[in-house]
């Protein structure tokens, strides 16, 4: 490469491909691991938002091969919208179990009752999530919290920072973003603000499915196929469930249905599928003509900016 | 499963593993980058249906008349509301797409707001950077500044892309007149032809897609590879970097657990006796690679080498007998040295002295400007000392790529400073350490990142005269 090679010159010039190198998946696993630790290492009091849901259970995972042999040390968050499916609840205490660590839950329903927040027309409850959130922050003095947070996700979140100071007010700036340079994480705050940590933003739906695969993680039962009960509403499979029951006007059907995302059970559809394995997840995954949130998320079809707004605000 | 999606696993289980590349794209106002960026999208397939059929419908609500069956594909790259607002790119945005070939993390650089804070920002991590030119207006001044930035930040492969191809009639004499100039820049700047980097020039029209994806039956006199042929083969910074035999480790945090193992190793079986004095040093090896055996350098600031061996090199229980950049692993040494956060273990003798004076290129990037005297945060490697700022040496013309005299950094300015450090580190050329040569000046009173440093030789020591700008 000592001369000038033009375009036309190119296929002739080009080395060979290394076979010697990482995949993405081994390349991604060990920048997400540089990062946890280095939050680690530069904080005071560092917890992971811990939902059971699969970005934040391969997080955990990560967070394990990160200290081993030695325990995760750092508590996990979970902010419960009191709407949550059973089954995923059970998982994350037998998870927090397993490992050893502490949790520590912030409840949305506590605020409705204490009329610290209202109960939405929609019956939506993932936007009520932050005041928990930035309380339970707030009242344990983390100083960073990690997040699932993938850009992939949402084109708010495409322009996230792999550490992201929040205010006093747990507000995201996104016109006021300090720029992230090379491997050198910059997590210096002042008192009362935090930052958010985001060690798999540059994973996609698919790498998780076959990180998930090839590291046999366990997830809850209902990402993979299953029979429910189900009503067809905003063009999404909702269960039928407590908190989410059908009008008059909507059939109850029983579907082989499986979910994409697992969130709040008013606001997260599931979607038709005979992916009963992990596999079969990975190969549905990659063949999907729609995205996880517009497939699965009826929060995020407000506006074409609701997960700016939220964010904004001091959402995960 | 359906036979069609039993195909596709077919196709998955021959094409894994693929593996990463993070490319950066800049341009200047109007150069089509936005559509660019949107074709490499649409036509890797990385755009679903429910995200083409907002875009459908916001173009046809702007009423967009071009082609690609009546999509704007620059909306595909739209971001936050205010830039939806003001129809302009405020941030890096990041992109995510894959071939069977590799997948990619696409940093999508604005042009026009802070160019350089953006393109800097980008090309950090940039295994490769696609800078765009209008075919109908060639090489501009903002096209010298980006290739001056790059070839600053030593990107291993810069191509340019020669864009608008369709709207000079697909002309030949035009391409290879700003292939020319192209050609002659990188001279001038040393790009290409420094044994480092290289540049390519490709004839692209993103608006029809030609010479993006597919070769073009439209500029037969072109016999190059598409973009992404490219993007597809060239060598990545760490497959490079790799390979280089100087290794380095910044320690991140050591592993002891002292009883405190974690449950789920020991329900597996872990020997619980075993690794009761367990001590490793977790870290991720920023360059070159390591076996078990080998003789190696810990560097603590204020304090000579010393020099072991290493003993094992574990990662999460499988204990490996080598590893290469950029592995997260984490190493144990035959002798109990105190080792802590920010040292450094290297490959023994190939570090020099560690130094309290910095002689940097900075390229500032806050509105708050660099004064002599100033007193900073020099974050290096794992690492965060106190620095004075002696003095600033002098301004950067991007243009004549010539060093002007000047007293003080403003935002998106590229000077000389020397530095004095509180403590000494191991701070080595960023021409040849891409990692170990760069470091952040911080903000004490904000913690606000204030520039990108690149690491240079003092003055007085010969090497790379050619390249010291």
């Amino acid at each position: 490469m000592s001369t000038p090679i033009t375009a036309d010159a190119y296929a002739a010039d080009a080395a060979p491909l290394q076979s010697t190198r990482l995949s993405s998946l081994d390349t991604l696993e060990s920048e997400a691991i540089h990062i946890i630790r280095e939050v680690v290492a530069e904080f005071e009091k560092p917890a992971l938002l811990f939902s059971g849901g699969k970005d934040s259970v391969v997080m955990l995972h990560l967070a394990t091969k990160a200290f081993w042999p030695g325990k995760v040390p750092f508590p996990v968050l979970h902010v419960d919208t009191g709407h949550n499916f059973p089954e995923v609840l059970d998982f994350r205490d037998r998870t927090v179990e397993r490992l050893g660590l502490k949790l520590v839950v912030g409840s949305v329903q506590e605020f409705i009752d204490s009329g610290e927040l209202a109960e939405r027309a929609d019956g939506t409850r993932n936007p009520l999530q932050t005041v928990p959130l930035l309380d339970a922050i707030q009242r344990n003095k983390f100083d960073a919290v990690f997040g699932g947070g993938r850009r992939d996700e949402d084109k708010a979140r495409a322009k996230e920072r792999i550490l992201s100071l929040r205010d006093e007010f747990g507000q995201w700036d996104p016109r006021n973003q300090r720029p992230e340079l090379w491997n050198l994480y910059n997590g210096r705050h002042t008192v009362g603000q935090h930052v958010r940590a985001f060690p798999i933003s540059n994973w996609t739906e698919l790498d998780i499915w076959r990180y998930i695969e090839r590291e046999n993680i366990e997830l809850p039962g209902l990402y993979y196929a299953h029979e429910r009960e189900v009503f067809a509403r905003d063009g999404m499979w909702r269960a039928v469930g407590e908190v989410s029951q059908p009008l008059p006007t909507e059939n109850v059907i029983t579907k082989t249905v499986r979910y994409r995302t697992v969130g709040d059970m008013s606001c997260t559809g599931a979607v038709e599928s005979d992916a009963y394995t992990v596999a079969d997840v990975v190969v549905e995954v990659a063949a999907s003509t729609l995205t996880e949130r517009g497939a699965t998320r009826a929060d995020d079809r407000i506006s074409e900016a609701a997960m700016e707004d939220r964010k904004k605000d001091g959402y995960f | 499963m359906s036979t069609e999606t039993s195909l596709l696993a077919a196709e998955l289980e021959t094409a894994l593993p693929t593996t990463l590349f993070r490319f950066a794209t800049a341009g200047s106002v109007d150069d089509g980058k936005s559509t660019l960026v949107g074709r490499l999208l649409h036509d890797s397939k990385a755009i679903l249906a429910d995200t083409l059929d907002a875009v459908a419908r916001t173009s046809a609500d702007r009423g967009f008349g071009g082609a690609a069956g009546g999509i704007d594909l620059a909306l595909l790259t739209d971001g936050l509301r205010a830039e939806r607002e003001q129809g302009i790119t405020i941030d890096v945005a990041y992109r995510y797409f894959a071939t069977d070939q590799r997948s990619f993390i696409l940093a999508d650089c604005p042009g026009h707001v802070q160019y350089t804070k953006n393109t800097v920002t980008g090309a950090s991590t940039a295994d490769a950077v696609v800078v765009l030119i209008d075919a109908r207006k060639g090489v501009l001044e903002q096209t010298r500044r980006h290739l001056s930035v790059l070839q600053l930040l030593r990107v291993a492969h810069v191509i340019v892309a020669v864009n608008k191809i369709d709207l000079v009639d697909f002309s030949e004499s035009v391409f290879r007149d700003i292939e020319a100039d192209v050609q002659k820049v990188g001279r001038e700047l040393g790009l290409g032809s420094d044994g480092i980097t290289d540049l390519l020039v490709v004839p692209v029209s993103a608006l029809d897609g030609d010479n993006v994806v597919e070769r073009s039956a439209r500029t037969p006199w072109y016999t190059g590879p598409a973009l992404l042929e490219v993007l597809e083969t060239l060598p990545a910074a760490d497959e490079l970097e790799s390979h280089l035999e100087s290794f380095r480790f910044p320690v991140q945090l050591v592993v002891r657990p002292q009883g405190a193992l974690a449950p789920d190793a020991v329900a597996a079986g872990l020997d619980v006796e075993a690794y009761r004095d367990y001590r490793a040093y977790a870290g991720q090896i920023t360059e070159g690679s390591v076996k078990v055996g080998d003789q190696v350098s810990v560097l603590t600031p204020g304090q000579a080498p010393r020099t072991t061996t290493v003993a094992g090199i574990d990662f999460a229980g499988a204990e490996l007998t080598e590893a290469a950049a950029p592995q997260s692993v984490a190493i144990r040494l035959a002798d109990e040295f105190d080792v802590a956060r920010g040292d450094t273990i290297a490959a023994a003798g190939t570090v020099r002295e560690a130094s309290a004076d910095l002689y940097a290129a900075l390229c500032w990037l806050s509105p708050k400007p660099l004064r002599e005297g100033a007193k900073v945060l020099v974050k290096h490697g794992t690492r965060t000392v106190q620095a004075l700022v002696r003095n600033v040496s002098g301004k950067l013309d991007l243009a004549s790529f010539q060093l002007e005299a000047a007293s003080t950094l403003e935002l998106n300015d590229i000077g000389h400073a020397q530095l004095r450090l509180a403590a000494p580190l191991p701070l080595e050329n960023y021409l040849h350490h891409r990692r170990t040569g760069a470091f952040l000046v911080i903000d004490p009173l904000d913690g606000n990142t204030l520039a990108a440093g690149l690491v240079k030789d003092h003055p007085g020591d010969h090497e790379d005269e050619r390249y010291s700008i």
